[in-house]
């Protein structure tokens, strides 16, 4: 931790959130917020002076509310930066005739009430994902007692109890009479591995924690009694299962069992009853104390951060890989890497090698000093631009420039094109070409679709990063579904031309699939937005030529939502069912009737 | 395996295209469902292709040698693969493309691993017949294809690492041990996250500071 402050590379802002990301990979401008420390950071020399003075008494959260600190006061002792910190909410006031003999006690004048919060704006390369994790909040499951009984603790809060720089100096006591318990229990798999309460997943890192805790406690008490409570031990990593192997030879029982109730007795000791699944007894144990083995939950504002940076989210809420075996640290978007429990819950050992590998990959990326950059973007044909300034209007990327006064063609910024497409699908003029997705490519990809028996094809779109990933998941996962989808993939779905869809319904498809990426999700900032308006108007032409809606459906479906790709493929199949031979005829005879019209 | 060599260049405005389809077993993930010989022979009718073929791994490195010596011979210019998802092997193909003296864009990949002979697996025929499809759509693109070229565009030599704990910390100091300039961004007045709080971590039983 050290070595990070000293480091003359590294630009520590600590008290800072990342608020707003723009550009692209190699060039992303990333505005900072850094709120205020009231103390000056470089000029603090944490002697405390300041914090012995304070009359102002809060609960300390680095030791979990198991101690105290004052209103200004050092995060822990080891924190870097060691400058001290006020909280300005808890000060008894900005006026330092109210109470300021912190500003009296510090001898080289650090303290000052009046800093504000900074805007820093930093111009960036590659950005890594290392947001980490939050534990879970075991207050919801109401059957433990966690907020009923005091000498019930979460294994953070142990974790500072048990620590020589805690607030019991390292020796283990309970909260109710400060006195060292003869017998504790650790109840696994507490927000974990649960369809009920808490998640589904395996938090990963709990049963190795709790066994180390027992060997800790063991080396120290070797008298103390230690039952584990569990449903599996999970002892996968390197030297794991010697550290289980030597708990349980240095006496700690495992029993294979989560307790159904807690209670207290009057000296505030706990009895627990526990179903024995090896044994399918029903059991009581009564023990001093009890941890609470907590699950891992993705950090919060993590979704705040999947906006800004147009990621996606696995369903358990962490963050998605662009591959789960070939891409394990990347994301989908070019420049951004993963690093810890940001990705998934993972322990020391694990997260210092996925951040060591995703440093790496940001060097791969970073060390020519320069970027190819996907052909993929958009080009004006200025002889057919009448400068509407449409496309300019639904560029995410602001990549478009038009003078609608000056009537001068439009002009694409290759460098901040991100290629989704929008601005072609939107150009009533066909004045835009789409490399790599253009008309023609498309057009005669739909042509070739419905030359043979265009009655049992669905005609699907989907977007690379989120439906086209869907159905790879679905692939993956081998979800079977009916036959008859053909998907086109673009890059976005707001590159799904409204004439796109015409064409399809005039040359026979049945039904037609339009997916892309959840609102929120688009990898294009909210270029599906523009899908949206586009599905909705066209929804409204074809009620008005007597086209029954629902023959286009619009899904957004998620890279991780495989299950959710297989499903919509079986709702489009009996949608097509519904649409005879004779509805198809007609439409394509209302289309061309409509063709002439708008000819003539 | 089969080889078609067919003689029907299509024409594609003034260009002439010269296609060829190989269509990938990946050992049996395809091969178990698709009839991969079958989806060649029919792709081989098809205008401007020159040479369709099954092959037994389109990415190993005989697959990818025979792909580049038939470019070569038949004086291909634009590729299918009929073989897995190109958010796979995209760029795989993309390289061999440029090795063999074409550009990278003059390729499509028809995706018969996830989309047919995974999703179908009891229906042989009917993902046979979507492999089909989605060959005959791969080439009708194809055809559209042309050359693009990739800019150079200037990077800024310098990493945003967001959040301060352990993760952050060895992405910080190895980035910047390798010489690259690092802001690290976190929201807590210390680094040091979770960890910071543990009080001895396995497997070695030390501080965590």
């Amino acid at each position: 931790m050290t070595d990070v402050g000293r480091h003359p590379r590294i630009k520590l802002l600590t008290m800072s959130e990342v608020v707003d990301i723009k550009g692209y990979v190699g060039n992303f401008d990333v505005k900072i917020l850094k709120r205020a420390r009231y103390v000056d950071e470089k000029e603090c020399i944490a002697c405390g002076e300041c914090a012995k003075v304070c009359p102002v008494v809060r609960p300390d959260e680095f030791n979990m509310g198991l101690s105290s600190r004052r209103a200004i006061y050092s995060p822990f002792p080891q924190a870097v930066p060691s400058a001290y910190i006020l909280n300005v909410q808890e000060c008894l006031g900005h006026n330092p005739a109210v109470c300021a003999r912190c500003i009296e006690a510090c001898e080289k004048g650090c303290i000052n009430f009046h800093m504000s919060d900074e805007e820093i704006v930093e111009s960036i390369g590659t950005i890594v994902v290392a947001t980490g994790l939050e534990p879970y909040d075991p207050t919801e499951l109401d059957e433990y007692g966690y907020t009923r009984f005091e000498n019930i603790v979460t294994s953070l809060e142990f974790e500072r109890l048990v620590n020589a720089g805690g607030p019991a100096k390292g020796e283990l006591v309970r909260l109710t009479d400060r006195k060292r318990p003869k017998s504790i229990g650790f109840i696994q798999c507490v927000g974990s591995r649960s369809s009920r309460k808490g998640h589904e997943y395996c938090s990963n890192i709990c049963c190795m924690n709790t066994i180390k805790s027992t060997l800790v406690l063991k080396e120290q008490y070797p008298d103390i009694e230690i039952k584990v409570f569990y449903i599996d031990i999970r002892a996968f990593g390197k030297g794991f299962e010697d550290l289980y192997t030597r708990s349980r030879r240095m006496g700690v029982q495992y029993i294979r069992g989560l307790p159904g109730t807690v209670e207290e007795s009057k000296d505030g000791s706990l009895r627990l009853a526990v179903e024995n699944t090896a044994s399918g007894k029903l059991e009581f144990h009564d023990l001093d104390m009890v941890v609470l083995a907590l699950g891992v939950t993705p950090a919060k504002g993590t979704q705040k951060l999947q906006e800004k940076l147009g990621l996606q989210l696995t369903p358990d809420g962490f963050f998605l890989e662009a591959h789960p075996k070939l891409q394990p640290v990347d994301a989908a978007t070019r420049g951004v890497f993963y690093a810890g429990c940001a990705e998934a819950p993972k322990d020391i050992k694990e997260t210092v090698t996925q951040a060591s590998a995703a440093s790496a990959r940001a060097i791969r990326l970073m060390h020519r000093g320069k970027i190819k950059t996907e052909p993929i973007t958009s080009e004006v044909v200025e002889e057919q631009c009448k400068a509407c300034g449409k496309c300019a209007e639904v560029c995410p990327y602001n990549a478009i420039t038009v003078n609608v006064k000056k009537k001068t063609p439009a002009v694409v910024n290759s460098a901040a094109c991100a290629g989704c497409g929008t601005c072609a699908a939107e150009c009533a003029f066909g004045a835009i070409v789409m490399n790599h997705y253009t008309d023609e490519q498309i057009s005669d990809q739909i042509e070739t679709l419905l030359e043979e028996r265009p009655d049992e094809k669905i005609l699907t779109f989907a977007c690379n990063w989120c439906s086209y990933a869907g159905a790879d998941y679905a692939g993956v996962a081998r979800l079977q579904y009916p036959p008859n989808s053909r998907i086109i993939r673009t890059m976005c779905s707001g590159r799904v031309d409204e004439k796109f869809i015409w064409d399809g319904f005039q040359k026979g498809a049945p039904v037609i699939l339009v997916s892309g990426c959840h609102i929120g999700d688009c990898h294009y900032i909210d270029a599906n937005h523009w899908t949206e308006k586009r599905v909705r108007k066209v929804h409204k032409k074809m009620e008005k030529l007597g086209i029954r809606p629902e023959r286009l459906q619009l899904e957004w479906i998620s890279a991780a939502e495989g299950i959710r790709f297989a499903e919509v493929m079986h709702k489009m199949e009996e949608l097509r069912k519904r649409v005879s031979p004779e509805e198809i005829e007609e439409t394509i005879d209302i289309l061309k009737k409509q063709k002439k019209k708008t000819r003539t | 395996m089969e080889v078609n060599i067919a003689n029907n260049v299509a024409v594609n405005g003034d260009r002439s295209v010269r296609v060829g389809v190989y269509v990938c077993h990946c050992g049996m993930n395809i091969a178990q469902t698709v009839d991969c010989r079958k989806v060649a022979e029919t792709a081989a009718d098809i205008d401007g292709v020159i040479v369709s073929k099954d092959i037994g791994y389109a990415c190993s490195e005989p697959g990818q040698k025979e792909i580049k010596d038939d470019i070569i011979e038949h004086e291909l210019d634009r590729i299918v693969l009929a073989s897995c998802s190109p958010r796979l092997h995209e760029p795989t193909f993309r390289q061999l493309m440029q090795s063999a003296g074409l550009n990278p864009f003059l390729m499509e990949m028809a995706n018969l691993r996830e989309q047919c002979s995974w999703v179908h697996m009891k229906e042989p025929e009917a993902a046979t017949q979507k492999a089909e499809d989605l060959v005959r759509m791969s080439v009708a693109r194809v055809r559209q294809l042309y050359p693009l070229y990739a800019e150079t565009l200037p990077l800024t030599k310098r990493a945003l690492v967001i959040g301060g704990g352990v993760a952050g910390i060895q992405t910080s100091l190895d980035l910047a041990d390798n010489g690259f300039d690092v802001v690290l961004v976190e929201k807590k007045p210390s680094i040091g996250g979770t960890m910071a709080q543990l009080d001895k971590t396995f497997p070695t039983m030390d501080c965590s500071i």
